[in-house]
C-alpha cells in the first residue's frame, strides 16, 4: 500500500514524513522523528504514558493514527524547556519528587501542562480528576499532586 | 502493536462518506477510534478501508431546535461536558459524560461512536434510552429516525444497516419537573461499568407521571427495565416501591462473569445503582 505524505508542527518545528496509514502517531514521533521522550506504555489508551498535546488538547498518541495529525500542532515533553531552562511544570516535578522510575513522567508532565491551562488554580480533587488518565506505579501519586500544585503557583507568579 | 494494513479515507462531507461506504465493501467508519483502534491492534477488526469522519464539520456540535436538542454524532465527550445547552436542558448527558473514560480519551471519543459501537459496556446507549432520544441515521437510500429504545439488538449489533452512519442524536429538553439519576459502579477511572443504571422521571405533583430506567453492562446490550418502570409510573414513589423496582431490575439482568465480578454480584450492583438513581432523579425532579 502506498505511503502517505504528512506534515505537521512538532514542538514548533515543521516536520514532514511518509507514513503507512496504519502507523500510530507515537511510533512516528519516536521512530521516524527521533523524539523518544514520549513513551509507549499499555498501547490500549489506558496508561497515558504516550500523552501528547494535539491542537491544544491532551490525547493518547498510541490511539491516534499519524495520518490524523496531518496539518496539526503537536507538542511533546521535548517542547517544554526553553533554551535549556526547564518549564515550571518540569521544575516542580523535580523539586517535589513527582517521579521515581520516570516512565510515566513525560505523559504526566505534558498532561499537567495542558491541565494547568484548562484550570490554572486547581484543588487537589481537580488535579486527581484532571490527571486521572495517567497511571503511575511508583509514587502513589501524592508527590505528583504536590508537583502540579507547586507548578500552578509557579505559573501564576510568572 | 500496529493494526493490519488498510486504505485510509478522510471525507470532508457526509455525502462523500456515504459514497465511500457504498463503494468499498469492507469499510469501517472511524470516529474517536478509542474502541476501534485497540480492536484493530488485536486483530479483532481488520477492515480493508477506514473512513475517518473527523473532518466532517456538519457532524459536530450541540444545537437547540425548539424543545429538541440536536447533538451531532461526532461531538466529543468533553464537548458534551462543556455544553451549556446540555447543562441547562438535558443535564443527564453532560453529567454522565464526566464518568466516561478519562480526560484524554474524552477529547477523542464521540457520542456517536459510543452509541453505534454496540459494546454493552458503553454508557451512551442506556443514557439515550433513558433520555428518550431519537437516533438519525443516513445511508445511500436516505435518512431514518429510530428511537434509541429498540436500536440495540445485541453485542456489537444494532439497527444500523451496512452503508449507514449515525449523523445526529435528538433529545427532548427536560421539563421543569423532570429529574435524572446516573449511577455507575466502576473499579477505576476509564473502566467500563461493573453495572450502571440511568433513570429519568417526571413528576406531576407527587405522582410519577413518566419514568424510564436503562441499564449498562448487565446484558448482551444496554436494556430498558420496563417492568420496573411500570411499577413506578402513575405512583407516588415510596421506599417500598423503589425496593420493588430494584428487585424487578435485578430480575432482568443477565451479566457475564468477568474480572469485574460474577453474575450475582453484578446483578446485585445493578439493583443498588437503580435504587440510587431513582432517589437522585426524584430529588432533582422535586427541584
Amino acid at each position: 500500500m502506498a505511503k502517505t505524505h504528512i506534515g505537521f508542527t512538532l514542538n514548533g518545528q515543521p516536520v514532514e514524513t511518509l507514513v503507512d496509514a496504519r502507523e500510530l502517531l507515537v511510533h512516528v514521533i519516536r521512530e521516524q522523528l527521533g523524539q523518544t521522550g514520549t513513551h509507549i506504555g499499555c498501547e490500549t489508551s489506558h496508561c497515558g504514558a504516550c500523552t501528547v498535546d494535539l491542537n491544544g488538547q491532551s490525547v493518547k498518541s498510541c490511539t491516534v493514527l499519524a495520518v490524523q495529525a496531518n496539518g496539526a500542532e503537536v507538542l511533546t515533553v521535548e517542547g517544554l524547556a526553553v533554551n535549556g531552562e526547564l518549564h515550571p511544570v518540569q521544575q516542580a516535578f523535580m523539586e517535589e519528587h513527582g517521579l521515581q522510575c520516570g516512565f510515566c513522567t513525560p505523559g504526566m508532565i505534558v498532561r499537567a501542562y495542558r491541565f494547568l491551562q484548562e484550570n490554572p488554580d486547581p484543588s487537589d480533587e481537580d488535579i486527581r480528576l484532571g490527571l486521572s488518565g495517567n497511571l503511575c506505579r511508583c509514587t502513589g501519586y501524592q508527590n505528583i499532586i504536590k508537583a502540579v500544585k507547586s507548578a500552578a503557583s509557579k505559573l501564576q507568579t510568572t | 502493536m500496529i493494526p493490519s494494513g488498510f486504505e485510509y479515507h478522510s471525507p470532508s462531507t457526509l455525502d462523500e462518506a456515504i459514497s465511500l461506504l457504498a463503494e468499498h465493501e469492507d469499510a469501517k467508519i472511524i470516529a474517536g477510534g478509542h474502541s476501534l483502534l485497540p480492536m484493530m491492534k488485536l486483530r479483532f477488526a481488520e477492515p480493508a478501508h477506514l473512513v475517518d469522519i473527523n473532518g466532517i464539520s456538519e457532524l459536530k456540535g450541540v444545537r437547540e431546535d425548539g424543545a429538541t436538542i440536536r447533538i451531532g454524532a461526532m461531538t466529543t465527550e468533553n464537548e458534551l461536558i462543556a455544553s451549556a445547552i446540555l447543562h441547562n436542558k438535558c443535564p443527564l448527558i453532560s453529567e454522565a459524560a464526566r464518568l466516561i473514560a478519562d480526560p484524554q480519551v474524552r477529547n477523542r471519543g464521540t457520542v456517536g461512536g459510543d452509541i453505534v459501537h454496540g459494546d454493552p459496556g458503553n454508557d451512551h446507549p442506556a443514557i439515550m434510552m433513558a433520555a428518550d432520544a431519537t437516533l438519525v441515521v443516513r445511508g445511500p437510500d436516505g435518512e431514518r429516525a429510530l428511537p434509541a429504545s429498540g436500536f440495540f439488538l445485541g453485542t456489537y449489533w444494532t439497527q444500523l444497516e451496512e452503508g449507514e452512519l449515525l449523523t445526529e442524536v435528538q433529545v427532548p429538553a427536560f421539563g421543569a419537573h423532570t429529574g435524572h439519576g446516573f449511577n455507575k459502579l466502576k473499579r477505576k477511572t476509564g473502566d467500563y461499568a461493573t453495572a450502571a443504571s440511568v433513570v429519568v422521571l417526571t413528576l406531576d405533583g407527587d405522582r410519577c407521571s413518566e419514568i424510564r430506567i436503562a441499564l449498562t453492562n448487565v446484558a448482551p446490550m444496554a436494556i430498558r427495565a420496563e417492568q420496573a418502570e411500570d411499577s413506578l409510573r402513575g405512583q407516588v414513589i415510596s421506599d417500598a416501591l423503589i425496593e420493588q423496582a430494584a428487585q424487578q431490575v435485578m430480575a432482568v439482568c443477565e451479566p457475564v462473569e468477568d474480572l469485574r465480578g460474577d453474575a450475582e454480584y453484578k446483578t446485585h450492583m445493578a439493583g443498588e445503582m437503580t435504587r440510587r438513581s431513582i432517589r437522585d432523579a426524584l430529588a432533582r425532579a422535586r427541584g
